[in-house]
């Protein structure tokens, strides 16, 4: 096997047990043998997202024995959300970009390189860079992969033009360029993915942060949006009554046209055109988020099972595939109930951190966990609202004839969303954004926040 | 399954030291850890959203239960003070009075 003979050696130096060392070498066979817990459990985390970064800083938090590395691509971490704050320029690339100077600090081993290849049986990781890693247990936190070959002409080229900006980044300040370089007058065309996806209201809260730029900017500018819902997949009232107030929708002039049922099937950058099932759409700016699915790492590690190939089934307890052991899959990429969000991903990875340090230090992990999600949406008129839920474990229930109903997270009664917008949600918003990027990152509480309002 | 059962018979073994060592409440502090992402690491707010490390434990519990009947008005916090029981507000105070 190509195991990284030095890799081998650092990891062996830190070993007791016989036992311990056949596993890091792979030799120990079978895949489902238990995980060996030894005197340094070894945890490699794919992605540093809201879900990697925080499993990585909870489970030295918890248990610093545990050698934690983490693989991420990208140098630095940038935050979906606010990103639509940016489109609207109340808010620049710096100010939702962070460093990971302090998370990187917390976790044993940092690797800035793209995963290639996943070995379950062998248990180990290989990188575009030639490293390989060795795990007893796997964190995928890789969040999305977008499906640009399900839109018709949504090729490489295309996408120099046609923005999703959907991972906040390079897109997302290309995209504020590109609207900044619009015409008074001119039409934004934009699309919102079938659910489920990442961020539910975002599209929604796009349409609001887009509009008010234009407000202020470009008047006479309009907004296209073409749904692939049958109706708003999130907030409904809420964005309804803002579009209403803000933005004159459902009169004569509204700036907002709302179009429900309209997925986009193709697009032309030439006549900047998207095609929807109906007819096709012209647009001075256009972004197209595609369909989506969990991201390439969980097709390599084989977890990305649920009926269509799509999402990650997860015991709920601990975030392990239900098909492969020892393998975690985290936020956006698994199939649950929960919102896509950036809370339920920090959230939930550290209800997976919680349990992977009970299960190698040989305990039972909390058999019945609460855990909650809240998301909050900008109007970009200076208020915000809300939606929030908890959610707790029901064990899989068998009836007297023999149905099994399987194990969930119910919702627990009195969650929902906001009764209306308001500024005081937005200063919470603020506040919400600089705690999760804090809890996420492991700032220091003398970070110096540039975030505006 | 016979192979799971023998390392954890081996494993509790071991390490059974540790474990009927470990005095952590682990509910508690992942109950206290959903709170973060709002209310700041270590229940140290960052923002507008008010902090809760150090807060009284029966503060903590009277303010959850007013959430909850709606005593004390809110916009967010109804809806998780209703997801909670009493004792896993008792849990929660207790986490947040530790932490100085």
């Amino acid at each position: 096997m190509a195991f990284d003979r030095r890799d081998f050696l650092k990891v062996s130096a830190g070993v007791a047990g016989a036992a311990s060392l056949g596993t890091l070498a792979g030799c120990a066979g079978t895949g489902d043998a238990p995980a060996v817990a030894n005197a340094r459990p070894k945890i490699v985390i794919v992605g540093a997202g809201f879900g990697g970064s925080t499993c990585a800083r909870y489970l030295k938090l918890w248990e610093p024995k545990i050698e934690v590395t983490v693989i991420e691509p990208n140098s630095v971490f940038t935050s979906c959300p606010f990103s639509n704050t940016v489109l609207e320029g109340i808010n620049n690339m710096e100010d939702i970009t962070f460093a990971y100077d302090n998370i990187k600090k917390v976790v044993d081993n940092w690797v800035q390189d793209t995963v290639t290849g996943i070995d379950t049986a062998r248990r180990t990781v290989k990188t575009a860079g030639g490293k390989t890693f060795a795990y007893d247990r796997l964190v995928l936190a890789g969040g999305i992969e977008l499906l640009f070959d399900k839109v018709q002409g949504y090729n490489e080229e295309t996408q120099k033009t046609i923005m999703h900006a959907w991972k906040a980044g390079p897109q997302t300040a290309t995209l504020r360029k590109q609207l900044e370089a619009m015409p008074d007058g001119g039409t934004f065309v934009m699309s919102v993915p079938m659910a489920p996806y990442r961020c539910p209201p975002g599209p929604y809260e796009r349409s609001c942060t887009v509009a008010s730029y234009f407000k202020k900017a470009k008047p006479k500018s309009k907004i296209i949006i073409l749904d692939g819902n049958p109706d708003i997949a999130s907030k409904k009232g809420l964005f309804l009554a803002a579009w209403k107030k803000h933005f004159g929708f459902g009169t004569a002039n509204s700036m907002i046209d709302y179009r429900p049922n309209n997925m986009p099937r193709s697009v032309d950058p030439k006549k900047m055109m998207v095609g929807t099932e109906f007819d096709d759409v012209k647009g001075d700016v256009i972004n197209v988020v595609p369909p989506m699915r969990a991201a390439a790492i969980c097709e390599m590690a084989g977890v990305r099972t649920d009926s269509s190939g799509t999402w990650c089934p997860i015991d709920f307890r601990t975030f392990e595939s239900l098909t492969v052991k020892n393998v975690h899959i985290l936020g956006d990429s698994t199939l649950t109930n929960f919102p896509k969000s950036g809370s339920v991903a920090n959230n939930t990875a550290k209800m997976a951190a919680s349990a992977i340090v009970e299960m190698v230090n040989g305990r039972e992990p909390d058999a019945a966990p609460v855990v909650t999600n809240t998301c909050y949406s900008a109007t970009g008129q200076g208020t915000a609202f809300h939606v929030a839920t908890v959610f707790r474990y029901q064990a899989a229930k068998k009836a007297d004839d023999g149905k099994v109903t399987p194990a969930s997270m119910v919702a627990q009664k009195g969650g929902g969303v906001s009764k209306e917008e308001s500024e005081l949600e937005f200063a919470y918003m603020d506040a919400w954004a600089k705690n999760v990027w804090a809890d996420t990152l492991g700032l220091p509480d003398t970070y110096n926040f540039t975030i505006k309002g | 399954m016979k192979k799971t059962l023998a390392f954890t018979l081996l494993f509790a073994g071991a390490l059974g030291a540790v474990a009927s060592a470990q005095a952590v409440d682990i509910r508690a502090r992942f109950m206290a850890a959903n709170c973060a992402y709002c209310h700041g690491p270590d229940g140290k707010s960052r923002g507008a959203i008010p902090s809760l490390a150090g807060l009284e434990k029966a503060y903590f519990v009277e303010q959850m239960k007013a959430f909850r009947d709606g005593t004390r008005p809110a916009t967010v916090m109804q809806k998780h003070a209703m997801g909670y029981t009493d004792a896993e507000y008792e849990a929660m105070g207790a986490w947040f009075a530790a932490i100085k």
